[in-house]
Protein backbone atom coordinates (compact mmCIF):
# COMPACT_ATOMS: atom_id res chain seq x y z
CA UNK A 1 0.00 0.00 0.00
CA UNK A 2 2.34 2.39 1.13
CA UNK A 3 4.71 1.71 -1.83
CA UNK A 4 2.14 1.92 -4.59
CA UNK A 5 1.44 5.31 -3.02
CA UNK A 6 5.35 6.31 -3.28
CA UNK A 7 5.45 5.26 -7.08
CA UNK A 8 2.19 7.15 -8.15
CA UNK A 9 3.49 10.24 -6.32
CA UNK A 10 6.86 10.17 -7.73
CA UNK A 11 5.65 9.40 -11.23
CA UNK A 12 3.47 12.29 -10.95
CA UNK A 13 6.03 14.48 -9.74
CA UNK A 14 8.43 13.76 -11.98
CA UNK A 15 6.23 14.09 -14.99
CA UNK A 16 4.84 17.09 -13.99
CA UNK A 17 8.42 18.80 -13.45
CA UNK A 18 9.25 17.51 -17.08
CA UNK A 19 5.90 19.39 -18.17
CA UNK A 20 7.56 22.50 -16.01
CA UNK A 21 10.26 22.54 -17.98
CA UNK A 22 9.31 21.74 -21.67
CA UNK A 23 5.88 23.20 -22.21
CA UNK A 24 5.40 25.83 -24.48
CA UNK A 25 2.64 28.05 -22.46
CA UNK A 26 4.46 29.37 -19.32
CA UNK A 27 1.15 29.71 -17.64
CA UNK A 28 0.63 25.74 -17.75
CA UNK A 29 4.15 25.31 -16.56
CA UNK A 30 3.12 27.23 -13.62
CA UNK A 31 0.36 25.24 -13.33
CA UNK A 32 2.23 21.71 -13.45
CA UNK A 33 4.84 23.29 -10.79
CA UNK A 34 1.60 23.24 -8.32
CA UNK A 35 1.28 19.81 -9.59
CA UNK A 36 4.75 19.10 -8.80
CA UNK A 37 4.79 20.32 -5.27
CA UNK A 38 1.36 18.49 -4.14
CA UNK A 39 3.34 15.56 -4.73
CA UNK A 40 6.46 16.54 -2.94
CA UNK A 41 3.76 17.42 -0.37
CA UNK A 42 2.53 13.66 -0.42
CA UNK A 43 6.25 12.38 -0.35
CA UNK A 44 6.58 14.49 2.81
CA UNK A 45 3.70 12.79 4.65
CA UNK A 46 5.30 9.05 3.49
CA UNK A 47 8.51 10.29 5.28
CA UNK A 48 7.16 11.21 8.39
CA UNK A 49 7.25 14.92 8.38
CA UNK A 50 3.78 15.85 8.48
CA UNK A 51 4.62 19.84 9.33
CA UNK A 52 6.98 20.27 6.26
CA UNK A 53 4.06 18.70 4.47
CA UNK A 54 1.81 21.48 5.80
CA UNK A 55 4.47 24.18 4.95
CA UNK A 56 4.91 23.13 1.63
CA UNK A 57 1.47 23.35 0.97
CA UNK A 58 0.97 26.86 2.59
CA UNK A 59 4.22 28.35 1.14
CA UNK A 60 5.05 26.78 -2.20
CA UNK A 61 1.55 26.33 -3.56
CA UNK A 62 -0.05 28.64 -1.66
CA UNK A 63 1.97 31.70 -1.80
CA UNK A 64 5.09 31.22 -4.46
CA UNK A 65 3.28 30.38 -7.11
CA UNK A 66 0.27 32.14 -6.79
CA UNK A 67 3.40 35.11 -6.76
CA UNK A 68 4.49 34.23 -9.94
CA UNK A 69 1.02 33.57 -11.72
CA UNK A 70 0.95 37.08 -10.76
CA UNK A 71 4.07 38.14 -12.13
CA UNK A 72 3.52 35.86 -15.52
CA UNK A 73 -0.29 37.73 -16.04
CA UNK A 74 1.72 41.13 -15.47
CA UNK A 75 4.24 40.63 -17.63
CA UNK A 76 3.58 38.19 -20.22
CA UNK A 77 0.82 38.24 -23.16
CA UNK A 78 -1.05 35.09 -22.93
CA UNK A 79 -3.13 35.56 -26.18
CA UNK A 80 0.40 35.65 -28.31
CA UNK A 81 1.63 31.97 -27.23
CA UNK A 82 3.92 32.25 -30.27
CA UNK A 83 6.34 33.43 -28.47
CA UNK A 84 9.47 31.40 -28.53
CA UNK A 85 10.02 29.96 -24.81
CA UNK A 86 13.30 28.17 -24.91
CA UNK A 87 16.66 29.51 -26.42
CA UNK A 88 18.77 27.41 -28.93
CA UNK A 89 20.88 25.77 -26.20
CA UNK A 90 17.94 22.64 -25.93
CA UNK A 91 20.57 19.98 -27.51
CA UNK A 92 23.68 21.07 -25.49
CA UNK A 93 21.59 20.83 -22.21
CA UNK A 94 19.83 17.72 -22.90
CA UNK A 95 23.09 16.30 -23.10
CA UNK A 96 24.59 17.86 -20.23
CA UNK A 97 21.59 16.75 -18.39
CA UNK A 98 21.95 13.56 -19.66
CA UNK A 99 25.62 13.06 -18.69
CA UNK A 100 24.58 14.89 -15.31
CA UNK A 101 21.89 12.33 -14.19
CA UNK A 102 24.10 9.29 -15.24
CA UNK A 103 26.47 10.18 -13.50
CA UNK A 104 24.34 10.86 -10.31
CA UNK A 105 22.87 7.93 -10.43
CA UNK A 106 25.34 5.93 -10.88
CA UNK A 107 27.22 7.57 -7.96
CA UNK A 108 23.84 6.71 -5.95
CA UNK A 109 23.92 3.29 -7.06
CA UNK A 110 27.26 2.90 -5.80
CA UNK A 111 27.64 4.48 -2.67
CA UNK A 112 26.46 1.97 0.49
CA UNK A 113 24.14 4.50 2.05
CA UNK A 114 24.10 4.25 6.39
CA UNK A 115 20.80 2.73 7.95
CA UNK A 116 20.08 4.52 10.62
CA UNK A 117 18.91 2.34 13.48
CA UNK A 118 16.73 4.72 15.23
CA UNK A 119 13.34 5.63 14.70
CA UNK A 120 11.86 8.72 13.92
CA UNK A 121 10.91 11.11 17.35
CA UNK A 122 6.93 10.16 18.25
CA UNK A 123 5.82 13.36 18.89
CA UNK A 124 7.27 14.45 15.46
CA UNK A 125 5.74 18.38 15.19
CA UNK A 126 6.36 18.45 19.28
CA UNK A 127 10.24 17.88 18.53
CA UNK A 128 10.50 20.00 15.53
CA UNK A 129 9.38 22.94 17.74
CA UNK A 130 12.05 22.43 20.44
CA UNK A 131 14.75 21.48 17.87
CA UNK A 132 14.06 25.24 16.48
CA UNK A 133 14.00 27.31 19.40
CA UNK A 134 16.88 25.14 21.30
CA UNK A 135 19.54 23.58 19.20
CA UNK A 136 18.79 26.07 16.12
CA UNK A 137 17.53 28.97 17.54
CA UNK A 138 20.64 31.19 15.75
CA UNK A 139 19.90 29.85 12.53
CA UNK A 140 16.07 30.33 12.86
CA UNK A 141 16.20 34.36 13.93
CA UNK A 142 19.11 35.02 11.12
CA UNK A 143 16.35 33.13 8.69
CA UNK A 144 13.92 35.71 10.24
CA UNK A 145 16.00 38.71 9.23
CA UNK A 146 16.86 37.31 5.91
CA UNK A 147 12.94 36.84 5.48
CA UNK A 148 12.14 40.39 6.80
CA UNK A 149 15.30 42.09 4.43
CA UNK A 150 14.06 40.24 1.28
CA UNK A 151 10.45 41.57 1.83
CA UNK A 152 11.89 45.92 2.47
CA UNK A 153 14.10 44.62 -0.53
CA UNK A 154 10.86 43.80 -2.66
CA UNK A 155 9.34 46.73 -1.95
CA UNK A 156 11.96 48.66 -2.59
CA UNK A 157 13.19 46.93 -6.10
CA UNK A 158 9.50 47.30 -7.62
CA UNK A 159 8.61 50.40 -6.51
CA UNK A 160 7.68 53.47 -8.95
CA UNK A 161 10.11 55.73 -8.86
CA UNK A 162 9.09 59.55 -8.29
CA UNK A 163 9.97 62.18 -10.28
CA UNK A 164 11.80 64.40 -8.13
CA UNK A 165 9.95 67.62 -7.50
CA UNK A 166 6.46 66.37 -8.55
CA UNK B 1 4.87 -7.27 -5.70
CA UNK B 2 6.91 -3.76 -6.14
CA UNK B 3 9.50 -2.96 -3.84
CA UNK B 4 9.06 -0.77 -0.92
CA UNK B 5 10.46 2.81 -1.44
CA UNK B 6 13.88 2.83 0.33
CA UNK B 7 16.47 5.68 0.75
CA UNK B 8 17.45 5.45 -2.44
CA UNK B 9 14.26 5.55 -4.26
CA UNK B 10 13.61 9.19 -2.55
CA UNK B 11 17.21 10.13 -3.79
CA UNK B 12 16.64 8.96 -7.34
CA UNK B 13 13.56 10.91 -7.35
CA UNK B 14 15.42 14.04 -5.86
CA UNK B 15 18.10 13.67 -8.86
CA UNK B 16 15.23 13.37 -11.38
CA UNK B 17 13.85 17.01 -10.32
CA UNK B 18 17.18 18.44 -9.95
CA UNK B 19 18.08 17.00 -13.84
CA UNK B 20 14.86 18.62 -15.06
CA UNK B 21 15.69 22.10 -12.94
CA UNK B 22 19.26 22.28 -14.31
CA UNK B 23 17.28 21.67 -17.99
CA UNK B 24 15.26 24.40 -17.29
CA UNK B 25 17.23 26.39 -15.90
CA UNK B 26 19.57 26.15 -18.52
CA UNK B 27 16.66 26.36 -22.05
CA UNK B 28 14.28 28.89 -20.41
CA UNK B 29 14.34 32.42 -22.23
CA UNK B 30 11.54 33.86 -20.03
CA UNK B 31 12.84 34.98 -16.54
CA UNK B 32 9.61 33.47 -14.63
CA UNK B 33 10.29 29.97 -16.26
CA UNK B 34 13.83 30.10 -14.88
CA UNK B 35 12.22 31.01 -11.25
CA UNK B 36 10.00 28.04 -11.72
CA UNK B 37 12.89 26.22 -12.51
CA UNK B 38 15.05 27.24 -9.30
CA UNK B 39 11.97 26.32 -7.13
CA UNK B 40 12.39 22.36 -8.83
CA UNK B 41 15.97 22.59 -7.69
CA UNK B 42 15.24 23.62 -3.87
CA UNK B 43 12.33 21.12 -3.65
CA UNK B 44 15.33 18.04 -4.87
CA UNK B 45 17.42 19.11 -1.91
CA UNK B 46 14.72 19.39 0.47
CA UNK B 47 13.31 15.83 -0.75
CA UNK B 48 16.65 14.72 -0.57
CA UNK B 49 17.07 16.17 3.44
CA UNK B 50 13.65 14.87 4.43
CA UNK B 51 14.62 11.59 3.11
CA UNK B 52 18.25 11.43 5.12
CA UNK B 53 16.47 12.14 8.62
CA UNK B 54 13.76 9.69 8.26
CA UNK B 55 16.39 6.76 7.13
CA UNK B 56 19.57 8.08 7.96
CA UNK B 57 19.68 10.04 10.83
CA UNK B 58 16.34 10.59 12.69
CA UNK B 59 17.05 11.96 16.29
CA UNK B 60 17.01 15.20 16.33
CA UNK B 61 15.53 16.12 13.12
CA UNK B 62 18.17 18.03 11.68
CA UNK B 63 17.32 17.46 8.31
CA UNK B 64 13.67 19.04 8.66
CA UNK B 65 15.36 21.93 10.15
CA UNK B 66 17.17 22.41 7.18
CA UNK B 67 13.98 22.08 5.25
CA UNK B 68 12.38 24.50 6.80
CA UNK B 69 15.13 26.84 6.20
CA UNK B 70 15.40 25.96 2.39
CA UNK B 71 11.95 26.72 2.23
CA UNK B 72 12.26 30.67 4.33
CA UNK B 73 15.02 31.01 1.76
CA UNK B 74 12.79 30.29 -1.18
CA UNK B 75 10.55 32.54 -0.40
CA UNK B 76 12.73 35.04 -0.24
CA UNK B 77 14.37 33.99 -2.95
CA UNK B 78 10.71 34.22 -5.07
CA UNK B 79 10.02 37.58 -3.23
CA UNK B 80 13.16 39.60 -4.34
CA UNK B 81 13.32 37.84 -7.79
CA UNK B 82 9.71 38.40 -9.18
CA UNK B 83 10.52 42.05 -7.95
CA UNK B 84 13.40 42.18 -10.44
CA UNK B 85 10.93 41.00 -13.11
CA UNK B 86 9.28 43.26 -12.77
CA UNK B 87 11.24 45.79 -12.90
CA UNK B 88 13.05 44.30 -15.68
CA UNK B 89 9.66 44.36 -17.21
CA UNK B 90 9.17 47.44 -16.63
CA UNK B 91 12.29 49.27 -18.19
CA UNK B 92 12.39 46.83 -21.39
CA UNK B 93 8.80 45.81 -22.10
CA UNK B 94 9.70 42.20 -22.06
CA UNK B 95 11.27 39.50 -20.06
CA UNK B 96 13.64 37.30 -22.37
CA UNK B 97 16.19 37.14 -21.33
CA UNK B 98 18.96 36.71 -24.07
CA UNK B 99 17.42 40.11 -24.96
CA UNK B 100 18.38 41.43 -21.65
CA UNK B 101 22.07 42.39 -22.38
CA UNK B 102 22.88 45.85 -21.80
CA UNK B 103 25.59 44.93 -18.76
CA UNK B 104 27.42 43.34 -21.51
CA UNK B 105 29.45 45.51 -24.25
Amino acid sequence: MNSGVFYVLAIVGAVSALMVVTLKNIFHSALFLVLTLFSIAGLYVLLGAEFLAGVQVLIYVGAITILMIFAIMLTYQLSSGSIKQVNEQVKSATVIVLIFFGLSLAALLKTAWPVGTADLPKHNIFELGRQLLSTYVIPFEVVSIVLLVALIGAIIISRQERQEGS
Amino acid sequence: MIAEPTLLHYLIFGAVLFALGIFGLLTRRNAVGILMAIELLFNAAAVNFVAFTKFVAPDGLAGQVFTIFIITVAAAEAAVGLAIVILIYRNFRGIEVDKINFMKW
